[in-house]
């Protein structure tokens, strides 16, 4: 993986314009120039030059960046931020060794088995049990504060994770090509009812479905712990049991998993290109196979629930942010709204709400604020992680929306569109 | 260093946890965008006008430099902290104290962020119009410092023609309001004027009384090509000549041009030499009249081509072509030397030409865009610093530009002030008496010269 030195001329890109004040979440939360990209970059800089050791304000100043990338996709000169912070984590693990924090990540995400474990231990005991996990879990990392402070809203933990809930193969209709599904932890082990709609999206366009058991995480928590040698070992995983048998695409219905893949194993390149050039968001999917026509030619129906769509980072970095819109826009039983701040931050960043939990939530709040003010009655977003941020930020704010993905709701559109449909 | 006696004095004044010495906290308030650094000894985080007067006399007591910084946007250095000392950053001052919708007056703390606020009081039909392209990360309490201008001066002025009154803590820590909230006053000296623009050297702003408009209903974008400058600045003339005050009135030189061809699949036809982007606003029906007229009377004068927006999506990708400008610069050369000279309106195509002739007497690329409507042109000295010789034939050809624009009747800066970037170059433009009477106002009021110590004038 690229190291610090590598992004010299990156971070020299940086001219300090201060653009990037406007678009990073975390600098909005603090009001510190060092919690914001300008002053991330000026810092990996100084640490280059020389100019200052990797000193216990420059850790905590490069642990306060969730890499949802907004920054870069902003800054008239692409300094790309994320990349620089999650460089200079790997070379503070280096040096300083993993935090506590970046060792769970590396001791259970590195074994997808004691994962597995984990989460079914926790499903049987229920989420009282999950505060007796050591400090240092993975999964605590994963899906992080909801085990940790009792005012947090829990996902329910599945009793048996997705994976194990479904064959390894769904054939489809003879001509249609055949995909990959990506699960990410997020689905196997906390939200299977997305991973069943998205089998159904996914049986009605009529696709071929591989769903690898020996998959794992994507490594993106790994990456934001710098535990380097977890995230290579994880790409290693996914890409033996993902390209196993030929596939067309790898799809996914979570934002990180997405940019996890296709981006950070697009820089290992080689041979995890074939991966990552597969990867495929659900609805950029969808939307290539015409489903938002389909979906758009059906009735309105006569009651219809106001819903607004939140902008996981991952995706608006990379430009998706029509696709899962035009979905919603055309389902039957939907009044889209747009809501403001749309594509800012949820405040979640993986481990960063462990560390940072107390930004995280005015991050959240935050945004709570603008759902509140759409009055929408749903708010759809399509990565897990995302509505377990958002779920809990309206809790605590006494809103009412509720926060389901996209998938769920185009899982209630698709019996009419089955019906209406001539070639199933 | 600042012995411990002083910082514990300014944690006691702001608490603890908004006064820090951490050298990476350091790092991170030694740079603006002029991407030059100076180490402060120390940076507080005020959030009161009571605070910034205890810092200031405490400050004043103990012989200490203090500079008040707001997004660290600015062009000319003005925030930095020249001679160590301390950094008084109003990010954390950030509330919009009023929005007054009866007389249409807001008052804001400084820090608040220009963007935010047009925001804000667009949602109530308010309309706030300075905009310089530095609004959705540049402070109010910066803008007031600096005078800020923007593409939409050419018909509603600048920051301080909004600026009606204002909270200050003196160099030596009094607290005093300059005008008020009401649109007359003439009651004493025009403070609020001397502060606009003063770049932080003559108070800090604690508190802003802002004038308001009422917004324009809709807004009507034109891109319109010609095949010569001269073109684009007689259509400037012929513009304001009919008595069509243009909200946005921007143009691009040939230059301009070719970088944006390169660096993007935007499509400009290849005669094309200068572009202007014309905006109107105003009553909806009434725009539509207007654009044609404009369309009209500026055919004869060389008009490749015009396109006018019928959809915001339209005029966005119409603006697009201006905003792709910065960073197709960058394919030029990697280093920019951003000036923002000033010329009447009608000395456009005369100093244009200059400048060509200024770059290619030295050898260093000049790409020139801004806001024609008020003769401001940003002058871009592209070059590569890491060649040897480069920067000195930049700094030359600065000062031929400067004085390019003084022999034209205009100005060095005007926008973005004269900071520690400009003041080598103050004696061009000011005489001599003129500068002796600016430092006397500089000297009364802040006699031990702590207050931003080391801007706008050299000996200061
Ligand atoms: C990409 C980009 C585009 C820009 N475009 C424009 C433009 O179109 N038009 C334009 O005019 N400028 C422009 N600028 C320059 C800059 O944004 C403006 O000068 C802006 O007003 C600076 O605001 P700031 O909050 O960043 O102030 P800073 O840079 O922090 O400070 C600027 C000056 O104001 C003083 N100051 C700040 N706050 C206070 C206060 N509360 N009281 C007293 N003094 C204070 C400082 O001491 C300093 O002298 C641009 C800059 C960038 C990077
Ligand atoms: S990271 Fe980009 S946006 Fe931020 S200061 Fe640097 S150049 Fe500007
Ligand atoms: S990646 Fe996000 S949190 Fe990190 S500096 Fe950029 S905008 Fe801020």
């Amino acid at each position: 993986m690229k190291q610090l030195e590598d992004f010299r001329e990156e971070i020299e890109q940086c001219v300090k314009c201060g653009a990037c004040r406007a678009h990073c979440p975390v600098f909005g939360a603090e009001k510190h120039e060092g919690r914001v990209a300008r002053g991330k970059v000026a810092l990996a800089g100084a640490v280059l030059d020389g100019e200052i050791d990797l000193e216990e304000k420059v850790l905590e100043d490069m642990s306060q960046c969730l890499l949802c990338g907004s920054c870069g996709a902003q800054c008239p000169n692409k300094v790309p931020t994320d990349e620089i912070v999650a460089a200079a984590r790997r070379r503070i693990a280096e040096q300083k060794g993993l935090s506590s924090f970046g060792k769970g990540v590396a001791a259970v995400l590195g074994r997808p088995k004691l994962m597995d474990l984990l989460a079914k231990t926790g499903g049987k005991f229920s989420s009282l049990l999950f505060k007796k996990l050591p400090e240092d879990s993975g999964l605590r990392l994963r899906f992080p504060a909801p085990f940790l402070e009792s005012d947090r809203t829990l996902p329910p933990i599945a009793g048996k994770p997705f994976r194990d809930r479904v064959p390894e193969v769904i054939e489809g209709r003879e001509g249609e090509p055949t995909v990959a599904f990506f699960t990410g932890c997020g689905i196997n082990y906390m939200y299977p009812a997305i991973g069943e709609a998205l089998l159904a999206a996914l049986k009605f366009v009529g696709v071929t479905v591989i769903i690898p058991k020996d998959q794992g995480c994507c490594g993106l928590p790994a990456v934001s712990a710098g535990a380097q040698e977890t995230v290579e070992k994880l790409a290693e995983l996914n890409r033996i049991a993902l390209t196993r048998r030929p596939v067309d695409y790898v799809v996914t219905a979570c934002a990180s998993c997405n940019a996890g893949i296709g981006k950070i194993y697009a820089d290992f390149g080689g041979e995890y290109l074939p991966l990552s050039e597969r990867i495929a968001d659900i609805f950029v999917f969808l939307a290539r196979h015409g489903l938002p026509e389909k979906l758009a030619a059906l009735p309105r129906a006569a009651k219809r629930k106001k819903v607004t769509y939140h902008d996981p980072c991952h995706l608006r970095t990379q430009g998706i942010t029509r696709e899962p819109r035009e979905i919603l826009k055309a389902l039957p039983q939907v009044d889209f709204v747009e809501m403001e701040e749309a594509g800012t931050c949820c405040g979640l960043g993986g481990t960063y709400s462990v560390y940072h939990y107390d930004t995280s939530k005015k991050i959240g709040a935050r945004k709570a604020g603008y759902i509140g003010a759409s009055g929408a009655e749903l708010v759809a977003t399509d990565c897990p992680g995302c509505i377990m941020q958002l779920q809990d930020s309206i809790n605590h704010a006494g809103g009412k929306a509720r926060v389901v993905h996209v998938l769920e709701l185009l899982m209630e559109a698709l019996p009419d569109l089955s019906k209406g449909d001539k070639s199933e | 260093m600042l012995d411990s006696r002083i910082i514990n004095a300014l944690r006691e004044v702001v608490g603890k946890d908004n006064v820090t010495t951490d050298k990476a906290d350091l790092l991170c308030y030694s740079y603006d965008a002029t991407q030059q650094k100076f180490m402060p000894e120390v940076v507080v985080h005020p959030s009161t006008s009571e605070q910034i007067s205890r810092i200031m006399k405490l400050a004043n007591a103990e012989k200490i430099p203090v500079f008040p910084r707001g997004a660290g946007s600015g062009f000319t250095g003005g925030s930095l902290p020249t001679g160590g000392g301390m950094v008084v950053t109003t990010e954390r001052m950030d509330h919009i104290l009023e929005i007054d919708q009866d007389n249409l007056v807001a008052v804001v703390e400084p820090g608040v962020v220009t963007e935010q606020f047009q925001k804000e009081v667009e949602k109530v039909g308010l309309f706030y119009p300075p905009d310089p392209a530095s609004l959705k990360f540049s402070t109010l309490g910066g803008n007031v410092a600096e005078c800020a201008g923007g593409p939409r001066c050419v018909k509603y002025g600048v920051t301080k023609d909004y600026i009606l009154g204002l909270e200050i803590v003196t160099p030596t820590g009094d607290i005093i309001t300059t005008g008020g909230s009401t649109m007359k006053g003439v009651v004493g000296l025009d403070l609020t004027k001397l502060m606009c623009g003063s770049e932080g050297t003559l108070g800090i702003i604690t508190k802003i009384v802002i004038k308001l408009l009422p917004l324009p209903e809709a807004k009507k974008t034109m891109l319109v090509l010609f095949d010569s400058i001269d073109g684009a600045a007689q259509a400037v003339s012929t513009i304001v000549r009919n008595k069509i005050i243009p909200a946005t009135l921007e143009f691009m030189d040939g230059r301009t041009i070719d970088c944006v061809r390169q660096a993007t699949d935007l499509q400009v036809p290849e005669g094309a030499r200068a572009v202007l982007i014309i905006e109107v606003d105003g009553d909806r029906e009434f725009l539509d009249k207007q654009a044609q007229r404009i369309a009209e009377i500026i055919k004869p004068l060389g008009v490749v081509e015009t396109r006018i927006a019928e959809t915001p999506a339209e005029s966005e990708a119409l603006w697009q072509i201006r905003r792709s400008v910065s960073a197709s610069l960058r394919k030029v050369n990697p280093d920019k030397f951003n000036e923002d000279i000033c010329v009447p309106r009608s000395k456009l195509p005369d100093m244009i030409r200059k400048i060509d002739q200024i770059a290619d007497r030295h050898g260093v690329p000049i790409v020139n865009f801004g806001h024609a409507g008020d003769g401001n042109i940003h002058v871009n000295i592209m070059i590569d610093k890491k060649i040897p010789g480069e920067l000195e034939k930049a700094e030359r050809a600065i000062e031929e530009v400067f004085k390019g624009a003084l022999e034209l009747g205009g100005t060095m800066s005007g926008e973005h002030g004269v900071g520690i970037a400009k003041a080598a170059y103050i004696p061009l433009e000011l005489t001599e008496e003129t500068a002796a009477y600016m430092k006397k106002i500089k000297k009364a009021l802040d006699p031990n010269n702590i207050l931003n110590p080391g801007k706008i004038f050299l000996d200061n």
